[in-house]
């Protein structure tokens, strides 16, 4: 196996590593101590494992690492700034949208995209851009309500 | 890379069904070949008549072209449903259709449109019809040493509908039924482009030459498509539900997608 160096930014750091070819973009991060994407369903319908790789969405668990190469990877640990939590994680807290927290780094890394590209989502918009994330703990409503928060929009949308 | 590394080496680009089937281990190759740095392979365009989206083109981008916007804006409309953000954001167009991975929404809609696959390869570059690209389940007539360039689509004429219905209880469709036609005074100008996909191995088109000139809102018009369309397909079990169960749904999606085709036409 082919081994290569490549360079990317992570959370807002510049990183170089030496990779083999068929490392998952996943295990490189998570190797790297950021471990708030998780492994779960390995077949990119969860999105446990989300990740953005240049603002988009990816399943780090399905993407080789090599794509990171001269591009910026975000995951959850990148979004509080020093104790002050993103609005995305406040909300997430207000709004109890999470019970055991396996899932919990994938939505509000998943939500932050939506956010980034459609910063006022309608609860349509919400339920259809995370219906690819799933949670098997809160029944979704308050993750909902709480992406709708961190947005400005309100509680009550339903 | 294709001629020289041959059986040893798949193309690969957005990787959601390739690295998929390697992590599965139902695949193995020494060597992938990333496309995504071949500029020619990128973009949408319309020109002549045809919109041309490169090999490179994700469903994400599809979904938020200006350009699919406007000349065929139930294409924008297919990719939106497609998987999931993730899926969407990585895959490709071509390499969903090169995949032929059964269970699929765009083959259906492409094949209602009358699309068309570049393939280049050492000979050159050849337009193949997308029914006969795709030949099989997980089989297409790409050779060893050829690549897809693009997807051409017939830009529709003014006036013609399009729509497309699925069934999903799993991760993919188990039944979609795309719709492609011209309404003229509520009656179909010509016989209904009607393809079903998912369904059955490859994208079934359904017989509808008894429909050119049928009044689109009778109920007769409706039963006789649904007819039509559960006996274009010979669906088999799988885990989405059995083959009686499938053809059911068939007629009831082939119905649906009337529908949804004159509520678009209001």
């Amino acid at each position: 196996m082919a081994r290569r160096a490549i360079s990317f930014r992570l959370n807002g750091t510049e990183r170089e590593v030496e990779i083999e070819d068929q490392v998952l973009l996943l295990d490189m991060v998570r190797g790297l101590g950021f471990v708030g994407a998780k492994l779960s369903c390995d077949m990119q319908v969860c999105g446990a494992c989300t990740m953005l790789l240049d603002g988009r969405p990816v399943s780090a668990c399905t993407t080789l690492a090599l794509e990171a190469d001269g591009r910026a990877v975000e995951t959850v640990e990148g979004l509080a700034d020093g104790p002050a939590l993103h609005p995305l994680q406040r909300a997430f807290i207000d709004h109890f949208a999470f019970q055991c927290g396996y899932c919990t780094p994938g939505m509000i890394i998943a939500a932050k995209a939506l956010l980034d590209e459609r910063p006022h989502p309608s609860a349509e918009d919400v339920r259809r851009w995370m219906e690819g994330n799933i949670c098997r703990c809160t029944g979704y409503q308050t993750i909902v309500d709480a992406v709708l928060a961190a947005a400005g929009q309100g509680t009550d949308t339903r | 890379m294709r001629v020289r590394f041959g059986e040893d080496a798949a193309v690969y680009a957005g990787g959601t069904e390739l690295l998929l089937a390697m992590k599965l281990g139902v695949a193995r190759w020494p060597h992938l070949i990333d496309v995504k740095p071949i500029a020619s392979l990128r973009g949408i365009t319309v020109s002549d008549g045809v919109l041309r989206i490169g090999a490179t083109v994700t469903h994400w981008d599809l979904e938020r072209d200006a350009t699919v916007a406007r000349v065929l804006p139930g294409l924008a409309a297919v990719e939106r449903n497609v998987a999931n953000i993730r899926v969407r954001a990585a895959g490709t167009l071509a390499g969903n259709l090169a995949f032929a991975e059964p269970h699929a929404d765009p083959p259906s809609f492409l094949s209602a449109l009358g699309a068309r696959i570049v393939v280049h390869g050492p000979r050159g570059a050849r337009t193949v019809p997308i029914e006969e690209f795709i030949v099989g389940m997980y089989a297409t007539s790409l050779a060893g040493d050829e690549i897809v360039g693009a997807i051409e689509i017939p830009v529709p004429k003014a006036g013609t509908r399009t729509s497309y219905v699925k069934f999903q209880i799993l991760e993919r469709p188990s039944v979609g039924v795309a719709i492609a036609c011209e309404l003229r005074d509520g009656r179909f100008a010509a016989a209904p482009a009607v393809v079903v996909g998912a369904a059955d191995e490859v994208p079934r088109r359904v017989e509808t030459a008894e429909l050119a000139g049928a009044s689109a809102r009778d109920a007769r018009t409706a039963d006789a498509l649904a007819e039509a369309a559960r006996a274009a397909v010979e669906p088999a079990d799988d885990l989405a539900g059995s083959a009686e169960y499938k053809r059911h749904l068939v007629g009831v999606f082939a119905r649906r997608a009337l529908g949804a085709l004159l509520a678009e036409a209001a």
